[in-house]
């Protein structure tokens, strides 16, 4: 019985395996939901670090890597984890945790107890990811 | 023996830290049309910070109706340097105090209408004395009894903290130099400080910097002036020895 629990557990939301962590909802994902979400620049936008030239805003950064193409070196259930916690890859990593509160120290107070995205927008945000399969033509 | 002398000089070399940085002054990543505001006396808009300061300097202040100026005499003379090497141990309370509480408890002492940290006489005097300095380097000075200080500053520096959990040398030390946003980042020195920021739209010190940069990391900043922010700054000013004082700057 507890193997059965533990079996139901290692399949449910969120689960953490070698290759990733599986989607954190029962909802699929929504790419038009999560490319507005990647517009709007008050949300830590994945852009005020990473560039993605398809889109349409001048100011893109370059602190990660650029995504476009992403979706060909990584799989879901990676971007998934990267954008929930990419401490999990590299503990020393600058990209903030989006989904986790783990560690977290002198978190502002309106902050407090939240993380960045829920986990509907991650899944939202890890939808339109994966509609990044091209490589730019540069 | 001259072998020995090598070999020891390279273990020293391998044990310093890896990509010890050249410092570089944030004046270097700005806009042209920003760094010639900041170059030109009558153009920068911090500049009237010092002829307010040198208003503030002469002015009686207390009881005794006694001014900086009485004391001290002409502030070009008697402060120059002075910016440079703080902050600095104070021999009165035994604390580490930056130029703002200093000058916070010089007008306490004579018995003037305290002065906040932040209240623009404080900044004026602060940049007027800052200005002295203009074109010095740098050069605190650590005595042994400094470095506990020192080391607090420096672990307040690498902390991860806020939302965001980012320490400062994530970005300012590993992407000086590269875009965030639509923005450079620089290395974060605070040489040229207190500054107009452009941004702001008015002057600031190097704790409302401080401040600045852990809201925006969704971090829960210290108080301006508080001990943990003179400790970040003394780590800070050690870090950028060596750069020259630009006192009023312009940032964006």
């Amino acid at each position: 019985m507890p193997a059965l629990a533990l079996c139901f557990w290692l399949q449910g939301f969120g689960a953490a395996s070698a290759d990733g962590l599986a989607p954190l909802t029962g909802q699929p994902g929504d790419p038009a939901r999560g490319e507005a979400l990647l517009l709007d620049m008050r949300r830590v936008s994945c852009l005020i670090c990473h560039e993605i030239s398809t889109l349409d805003e001048r100011d893109q950064g370059q602190i990660g890597p650029a995504l476009d193409g992403v979706a060909s070196r990584l799989g879901n259930m990676e971007l998934r984890q990267r954008i929930v916690d990419a401490r999990v890859i590299n503990p020393d990593t600058i990209m903030p945790p989006y989904y986790s509160l783990t560690g977290l120290v002198d978190v502002a107070d309106r902050y407090r107890g939240q993380t960045i995205y829920d986990a509907q927008e991650v899944e939202d945000v890890v939808a339109y990811l994966l509609t990044l399969t091209e490589e730019p033509n540069r | 023996m001259r072998r020995r002398c090598l070999s020891a000089l390279l273990a020293i070399a391998f044990c310093l830290p890896v990509a010890a940085e050249e410092p570089r002054s944030g004046y270097s990543y700005m806009e042209p049309a920003t760094q010639a505001m900041q170059d030109d006396d009558f153009l920068n808009p911090g500049f009237f910070l010092v002829d307010e300061g040198l208003r503030l300097w002469r002015q009686p202040m207390g009881p005794t109706g006694q001014s900086c100026a009485d004391c001290h005499g002409p502030v070009d003379r008697e402060m120059k340097g002075v910016a440079a090497r703080y902050p600095v141990l104070d021999a009165g309370t035994g604390k580490l105090v930056n130029l703002e509480r200093k000058i916070q408890l010089e007008t306490a002492r004579m018995g003037a209408e305290p002065l906040a940290y932040e209240s623009p006489e404080t900044v004026a005097l602060t940049t007027l004395i800052s200005y002295q300095s203009r074109g010095m380097p740098m050069q605190p000075e650590i005595p042994p009894q400094l470095q506990p200080f020192l080391d607090r500053g420096r672990q307040i520096y690498e902390q991860r903290r806020g939302q965001l959990n980012l320490s400062c040398p994530q970005c300012h030390v590993d992407h000086a130099g590269d875009k965030l946003r639509g923005d450079v980042i620089s290395q974060g020195q605070v040489n040229a400080f207190p500054i107009y920021r452009l941004l702001w739209g008015e002057p600031g010190t190097r704790h409302r910097m401080f401040e600045w940069c852990m809201q925006s990391i969704r971090a829960r900043p210290f108080e301006r002036g508080s001990d943990e922010f003179i400790e970040l700054e003394l780590y800070l000013v050690q870090r950028g020895a060596g750069l020259m004082i630009e006192a009023p700057g312009v940032r964006r």
